[in-house]
């Protein structure tokens, strides 16, 4: 068994040492074992390699074909050296920097992403990271209310399903009044008249859920009359090499998912959660801080910090029980920006919004189809003439991977099954959209 | 500027600003925008490298880390064992890597069928009828066992219930996540022997106890010996029986759940099932459930219809009427999952059990070796990990923080410190079964030089200082509480000059 | 020199022109080591006597403070905001953290004179 290094004279000589007879002494005290006998034994590096890649086989990856999924997980190329970079033992295969002598490598990439984080989001300062978009979503609410003390929630019609399910559930024995308007798809969502004094916060999504891209200054104006956190999801972060940033509209809180830029979908597992904020309410933030310092001889250096609201330390009084984050994707994402550097950033963006904004005009060509968003970024919705579950059934069966029907994420919502989500990215290419376009005329 | 080839890295945002990237793009398809007035005006402040100045920046970073690929890690309650490559290999297949979450149900049957695997494997283990997958690490796991535990409370019309109780020793996250659900906490005192008073638990239980939480084996690396008449207990009081699951690989293939009597645990699959820490994460934290609390599992699961897999997404549906609702995006920590898959695969059942003996053998071995220099918590059989206290630095002014930093100027990382909170100046001593008996007596013979010295008193100043051979000294933590610089932020003078 | 009184979670307080000024003892920052943050409390906020009422913080650990008698936040310690290291270095002097009006003086009977006080430390450090 390769993983284990005890050779049997190494035990023998062990169990000497302790004076004991057998390794199964060692467990005396526990009650009489019914050790489960269905499981299989080891097996060969080789022939785990062809048992898993077999599995892998029935899969049909996105790589292979021409494919338009987004939804809150985007499909955009990963350069070769980011994958180097995440494997290198140090970091792959290091601990949480609880010692930070011989863990600065680790804290410094982490002030580098909190940094990172931080500028494209347009924010003061941002954490080190939580499990995903949709769990940050939550903890920013919970965030919400321990600074007004307030807790009702108003959250839009355009943000995640997912975020919206999770946080009612991670925030339902918490005494929250959660507020959520219909689905909007349509852009067309009337937010200003619902902002009231006892509202503890309001949580919108940009790009929407729906692709729609929305200036929320005006809002967020209002949302600080009335002492209204605004929070602002971005599950898309590439949009954020184009668009105005949520600091810039006014927003207190940045919550979203960083796979975008991080790695491949991986079917949607392990996730980012970004968390970025304002710096007077950094106390109430969830999860780590990697701070600046110094050592004894005055060189600059990084601490994990402010752990005082951490549950290691806090225990039931915590600001949140996370504790293990998403360390090693954090990384990736900050790989990923520091390769693309402020004009990759930009670049990859424009790329990403001219590929969708071309292949909406070819699919306006088609009068069956409707383009519903005025303006989106590298994902809107299109109106089908019949349901796009079996539309987009059909155009697999033409090996392309096309859409996602909005009526999977509203099972209550029937008017909506014939929408479809949309995204392009730069891997897309010339013959991906016509490919598309053309199996749409053909299906219609 | 260097010690031992390491380098001094200047962040990224250091370098100066030009055009560069790293990365080279292909024209966009069309020339069209349709972004509204949404378009950013002002620069993000974003730095600007090329592809071999990035290369090099992480690079030299990495090296001024421990790691386990470079040593051992003997954290308590932490499990840091090797990492197989093969687990990374298997985990970047195209059939695995790239599929995306919303793909149609025909077109990643695969996916499925490598969650339902180790979802059957994660039963098999514990023996409880049902696992949670979704959970994204270990404090996540909690919170889906205690809220299936509060909406099975509800059900049942069991509503007032509304304490949990957990033992002393506790991680801090027990009793987080139960606040977040809701429940207020109470401690239970740890008996003379480092368990679970059995008394005092019994004395509080009632009617209003929503649920027991034990970490066992224990945070002070003793297996309860009374879990099942704590269980008996439990279940008499109309009580759920939650088990932390961070020392499962204490246990793993010798007993099941199932026979202690356990109504929820979850599972951290960074810990017992190798997949790699990455420096804080990501893990994952599938909890199995009994019974009791099956129907209450959060969205989204697998079933099977027409022998064919298909996911259950939403709450309320036909096949999850009661459950509690979703609890993270998308379909769980599916890349944790092949990783964990593949390293099950590989020692199989038979190995798994050769992995908690190994890993309480060298626990064990570093007991008895030890024991004769640092003070053991508790004489006798220790589990996976073997609890010190701070007595043997009495009289000498050295502080357990000082006698762990100094381990790392002999080349180690400094073993769990302060924590259990019951056990003064704890040493936790976690070698797990990755380690060869060679590697186990290089930190023995560390670590007793170490205490040799400490009752040498001209060297207290060597505590004091150490580490000196790090790529740090020790670093100021109470400035950076106390003035929180949490990013880079670009120089005031130069932000004036543009 | 004024009369202090001490509880059992190691506040001390002193009453002087009708306002009782509440700090932590001298033991108490030993045993938080260095602090780096004081919570306190809403200026104008009622609280009871034994309620949680503020929050200290040093690198490794958090401390609630009990409002060693019932009464009305009526100023809080402003200069601890920039220089919470004042509580390590004076305590029972610039350290201190709020003043309380509106009390009852009556309830100061419950609590402990300097010498109770310092008994009750000997006995916890054995």
């Amino acid at each position: 068994m390769r993983y284990l290094p005890l050779s049997n004279q190494d035990r023998e000589s062990m169990l000497n040492t302790i004076g004991i007879e057998t390794i199964d002494d060692l467990f005396d005290e526990l009650p009489k074992s019914e050790v489960p006998q269905k499981l299989p034994s080891h097996k060969s590096e080789l022939q785990v390699d062809r048992e898993l890649s077999q599995i892998a086989n029935e899969n049909l990856p996105y790589s292979r074909v021409p494919s338009f999924l987004g939804a809150g997980n985007y499909c955009h190329f990963i350069p070769a050296s980011l994958d180097y970079i995440v494997q290198r033992g140090e970091f792959l295969t290091s601990y949480t920097p609880y010692q930070p002598e011989i863990s600065q490598g680790t804290l410094q990439v982490i002030f580098e992403f909190q940094t990172q984080v931080a500028l494209i989001t347009g924010m003061e300062i941002a954490n080190a990271s939580m499990y995903d978009g949709a769990t940050a979503c939550a903890e920013a609410i919970s965030m919400a209310s321990r600074i007004n003390k307030r807790s009702k929630v108003l959250i839009s019609g355009g943000v995640h399903p997912h975020y919206i399910d999770v946080s009612k559930t991670q925030l339902k024995h918490l005494g929250f009044d959660i507020e959520v308007l219909e689905p909007n798809i349509f852009g067309k969502e009337e937010i200003l008249d619902k902002l009231d004094t006892d509202l503890s916060c309001l949580v919108v999504q940009n790009p929407s859920f729906f692709g729609d891209l929305q200036d929320y200054t005006a809002v967020a104006n209002e949302c600080r009359d009335k002492g209204v956190l605004l929070i602002i999801v971005v599950t898309e972060p590439v949009s954020l090499g184009l668009i105005k940033t949520p600091g810039e509209m006014g927003a207190d809180i940045v919550v979203g998912e960083g796979q975008s830029l991080a790695g491949p979908s991986n079917f949607g597992g392990p996730g980012l959660g970004f968390f970025a904020s304002l710096q007077k309410y950094v106390r109430q933030m969830p999860g780590r801080l990697c701070g600046q310092t110094f050592d004894k001889e005055g060189k600059r250096g990084f601490v994990l910090t402010m752990s005082t609201r951490e549950q290691h330390i806090r225990r039931e009084k915590a600001t949140s029980n996370i504790c293990t984050n998403s360390g090693l994707i954090a990384l990736a994402f900050s790989v990923h920006l520091t390769l693309l550097g402020e004009n990759g950033f930009n670049r990859l963006a424009n790329i990403n919004h001219k590929n969708a904004v071309e292949l909406s005009m070819r699919l306006k060509k088609n009068n069956k189809i409707n383009v519903i968003n005025s303006s989106f970024f590298n994902e809107f919705v299109i109106e089908l003439p019949r349901p796009a579950i079996d539309i987009i059934d059909e155009l697999v069966n033409l090996n392309i991977l096309s859409g996602i029907p909005v009526s999977r994420f509203y099972p209550n919502s029937p008017n909506l099954s014939n929408f479809m989500l949309v995204a392009v990215t730069e891997i897309n290419t010339e013959s991906d959209l016509d490919l598309f376009a053309n199996a749409l005329n053909e299906v219609l | 500027m260097r010690k031992n080839f390491l380098h001094e890295e200047p962040l990224v945002f250091e370098y100066p600003f030009s055009d560069k990237s790293a990365v080279d793009f292909n024209s966009p398809l069309g020339d069209s925008e349709n972004i509204g007035d949404l378009k950013r005006t002002t620069p993000l402040g974003l730095s600007s490298l090329s592809e071999p100045e990035v290369v090099r920046h992480y690079t030299r970073l990495s090296r001024l880390n421990y790691s386990i690929d470079t040593g051992l890690y003997p954290l308590g309650s932490c499990t840091m064992k090797h990492n197989p490559r093969l687990n990374e290999k298997m985990v970047r297949l195209d059939g695995f890597m790239n599929i995306h979450p919303f793909q149609p149900e025909k077109t990643i049957q695969g996916a499925y069928k490598a969650i339902n695997l180790l979802s059957d494997w994660l039963i098999d283990l514990t023996g409880l009828p049902v696992v949670a997958m979704s959970p994204a690490a270990g404090a996540h796991g909690e919170l889906c066992g205690l809220m299936c535990i509060r909406a099975a409370h509800e059900h049942n019309g069991e509503s007032k219930r509304k304490v949990v109780l957990v033992p002393e020793s506790a991680h801090g996250t027990n009793p987080a996540s139960a606040a977040i659900c809701g429940y207020s906490v109470e401690s239970i005192p740890c008996n003379n022997r480092g368990r679970v008073d059995l008394q005092a638990l019994n004395n509080r239980l009632g009617d209003d106890v929503a649920a027991v939480m034990i970490t066992n084996p224990n945070t002070c690396g003793l297996f309860e010996t009374e879990a099942l008449q704590i269980s008996d207990a439990v279940h008499n009081a109309g009580a759920y029986f939650y088990m932390d699951g961070a020392n499962f690989n204490a246990i793993v293939g010798r007993l099941t759940l199932k026979q202690l009597g356990v109504d929820a645990m979850h599972i951290n699959l960074h810990k017992t099932f190798s997949t790699p820490h990455g420096g804080g994460g990501p893990g994952a934290g599938p909890t199995v459930l009994s019974d009791a609390l099956a129907p209450f599992a959060p969205v989204p699961f697998l079933i099977k219809k027409n022998k064919k897999l298909c996911m259950v997404e939403h709450a309320g549906l036909k096949d999850s009427k009661l459950s509690i609702g979703r609890m993270k995006g998308f379909h769980g920590q599916f890349g944790v999952f092949i990783r964990a898959l593949s390293y099950i695969m590989s020692l199989g059942g038979d190995g798994l059990s050769q992995v908690s003996g190994d890993a309480v053998l060298n626990a064990n071995y570093l007991r008895v070796k030890l024991s004769k220099y640092i003070t053991p918590f508790y004489d006798g059989i220790c589990m996976h990990e073997v609890l010190f206290d701070g007595s043997f630095l009495d009289g000498s002014g050295i502080k357990t923080i000082d006698f762990a930093k100094a381990m790392i100027d002999s080349g180690f990382h400094p073993p769990t410190m302060y924590f259990p909170l019951v056990v003064e100046g704890a040493l936790l001593f976690e070698p797990t079964e990755t380690e060869s008996k060679q590697s186990l007596d290089e930190l023995i013979e560390v670590v007793t030089e170490l205490a040799k010295m400490v009752r040498k008193e001209e060297l207290t100043e060597y505590f004091d200082q150490s580490p000196i051979n790090a790529p740090r000294l020790r670093l100021d933590e109470t400035h950076a509480a106390r003035n929180p610089i949490l990013r880079w932020n670009p120089d005031p003078l130069l932000k004036a000059a543009e | 020199m004024e009369n202090y009184f001490y509880t059992k979670e190691h506040e001390w307080v002193t009453v002087k022109d009708n306002l009782a000024t509440v700090g932590i003892t001298n033991f108490a920052q030993k045993q938080l080591g260095d602090i780096v943050f004081v919570e306190f409390p809403k200026q104008g906020s009622v609280y009871s006597q034994g309620d949680e009422i503020s929050v200290i913080e040093s690198v490794k650990a958090a401390s609630e403070v009990y409002a060693p008698i019932s009464g009305k936040v009526h100023v809080c310690n402003n200069d601890l905001e920039g220089s919470p290291d004042l509580v390590n270095a004076s305590p029972e002097g610039d350290g201190w953290l709020f003043k309380i009006s509106e009390f009852d003086s009556v309830e100061l009977n419950s609590l402990m004179s300097r010498d109770e006080y310092e008994d009750y430390i000997k006995n916890i450090e054995g």
